[in-house]
């Protein structure tokens, strides 16, 4: 060991420079960070390939957009995702695997990893309204091992659709193609989905040719919370036809 | 506040230069093997990029030269399971329900795979025992709504109950309240009139033969033990789906139940439907 060492020699691009400016060492991190958002992101936008091309999927009726805002406010996606994963045994047990272009609506999308309840992207008509009504109720009543939380308050509460149209309008603005009379209609199309005898009925069904019209919650004299969330729960996963869907083509 | 570097010789190592109220900070250099491993995971990389899907280009994307892709995996995972069982798939489908009961080999076939299928869509409803609950009928006992033969078991699961199948099982039991046949009374005398039925501490109050042969008999039957034509329960026993109280048979009759049971046909491929409607007809009900 030698105790005549010298100083190091300074190198002619020194580390130093962004430890030392604030400044410099902002723009650092902003084009690092740039780089890494232009390589994942931006090619979404412009490659055709990553896009499916699938039939079916359409925007959310008024009434299942406000289950989805109630599935968001109580919090569901805390232990369901709505993502069935490409492996072998989450196909074989909740359906084909989730595709992008389903949740090309969803703003924002209800993806997750968490599981203390199961997966829920494909649970739209695997039960009926009234099983979900029970399970509302009290989710032991149907499922005796279920660990989830009841939620009998949503048959009580009326659902708040004041404000319907505009929930239809910000979605339109980050690119859900709602038309101009499907805002303007929202909450007479939201009172429409939930009685076929209803005088918007064909209006309605002329807007949205897919959706299932009845009265979700057993409650013909009341909209209530639980009306639009079991709307939004038969729906899930229903839209794209699988029989015409092309795997090849589609491959990713 | 010092910015040349001193050097140490108690560690035999410079400093950075840097001098806070006295003290200063060695320049230690990272280790060894941190350094190695971090040009480890560079060159890692630069070696995925070549050999899995990486890089955006113009119009697409770099491929890989193993063109990995996870959903042709999960493809070929499936299309392997489908392969393993192609053999008893294949029987299945050829054979008609009662031939497939009957033989051993095809029978313990459906028995494992139908139990499967039964607690993953099944359960929800009718319990993982299959004995079901209030409103979702136990499918252990010889009770059947829409019938409980083979094929009759097959074509329920297939259809579904008032479910989205085109063809699906449907009957529209009136709501006799809501509806304006009865008045509350006659309800609660015909309530009482089919509960007498089966319970003999009951006795059915003076006419209400009359209104059950004139507004239930049609579909129930003059007897009252049902018709699966149309899943008209038996109402000469002592089953009550939806309850045997009072309260609950007024209910029913007062504002009608519907049940629904969805349809499996495109959920389930044809070769499950079948080793399920074996499953259950053994289950010790079926006909």
């Amino acid at each position: 060991m030698s105790l005549e060492k010298k100083p190091k020699k300074k190198m002619s691009f020194s580390h130093a420079i962004f430890e030392k400016n604030p400044i410099i060492l902002l723009v650092g991190i902003l084009i690092t960070v740039s780089i890494g958002g232009l390589v994942e992101i931006a090619p979404l936008f412009y490659l055709e390939n990553t896009i499916e091309k699938v039939k079916g999927v359409r925007p959310y009726t008024p009434l299942e957009l406000a289950g989805r805002n109630v599935y968001i406010r109580e919090g569901c996606y805390n232990c369901h995702s709505q993502m069935i994963r490409s492996t072998r045994d989450e196909v074989e047990r909740y359906g084909h695997y989730s595709l992008a272009a389903e949740s090309m609506y969803d703003h924002p999308f209800q993806w997750g990893s968490k599981r203390t309840g199961p997966d829920l992207a494909r649970v739209g008509n695997k039960y009926s309204d009234e099983w979900h009504r029970e399970h509302m109720n009290d989710p032991r009543a149907v499922v005796p091992e279920s660990i989830m939380p009841g939620y009998p308050f949503l048959a009580k509460a009326d659902l708040d659709f004041n404000l319907i149209s505009y929930d239809l309008k910000a979605n339109q603005m980050v690119g859900v193609p709602y038309s101009e009379a499907q805002i303007t209609y929202a909450s007479a199309d939201l009172k429409a989905q939930l009685d076929e005898y209803s005088d918007g009925y064909d209006a309605f069904m002329e807007r949205y040719p897919t959706a299932q019209v009845r009265d979700f919650d057993g409650n013909p004299n009341k909209i209530s919370e639980l009306d639009a969330l079991i709307a939004y729960m038969q729906m899930l996963g229903t839209l794209v036809d699988f029989s015409i869907y092309n795997a090849k083509e589609n491959n990713r | 506040m010092s910015n040349e570097p001193e050097y140490d010789e108690i560690t035999d190592t410079y400093t950075t230069g840097h001098e806070w109220d006295g003290v200063k900070e060695l320049d230690t250099p990272m280790p060894r093997w941190w350094l190695w491993t971090l040009y480890a995971t560079i060159i890692w990389a630069v070696g995925y990029w070549i050999a899995m899907p990486a890089w955006p280009l113009v119009s697409d994307y770099t491929k890989g030269v193993l063109g990995y892709s996870q959903r042709d995996v999960v493809a070929a995972q499936l299309n392997e399971a489908k392969e393993a069982r192609k053999i008893y798939a294949e029987r299945l489908l050829s054979a008609d329900l009662e031939t497939i009961e009957n033989n051993q080999d095809l029978l313990e076939f459906s028995m494992a795979s139908g139990k499967a299928v039964f607690g993953d869509n099944c359960a929800g409803c009718h319990g993982s025992g299959a004995s079901g609950a209030k409103g979702y009928p136990n499918l252990n006992d010889d009770d059947w709504l829409w019938g409980g033969s083979l094929d009759e078991i097959h074509e329920t699961i297939t259809v579904g109950i008032r479910g989205v199948h085109e063809d699906t099982r449907l009957s529209d039991m009136p709501a006799f309240l809501t509806d304006e046949f009865l008045d509350e009374g006659q309800i609660k005398d015909v309530a009482a009139y089919v509960t007498a039925l089966s319970d003999k501490s009951v006795t059915a109050p003076a006419g209400s033969l009359e209104i059950y042969q004139e507004n239930c008999a049609a579909c129930h039957g003059e007897d009252a033990t049902g018709n699966k034509e149309f899943g008209a329960p038996n109402l000469a026993d002592s089953i009550w789906l939806f309850g045997d109280d009072q309260q609950s048979l007024i209910s029913t009759i007062s504002y009608s139940r519907k049940g629904v049971m969805p349809s499996w046909a495109g959920r389930l491929d044809p070769a499950t439907i079948k080793a399920l409607a074996v499953y259950i007809h053994t289950l010790g009900g079926g006909e």
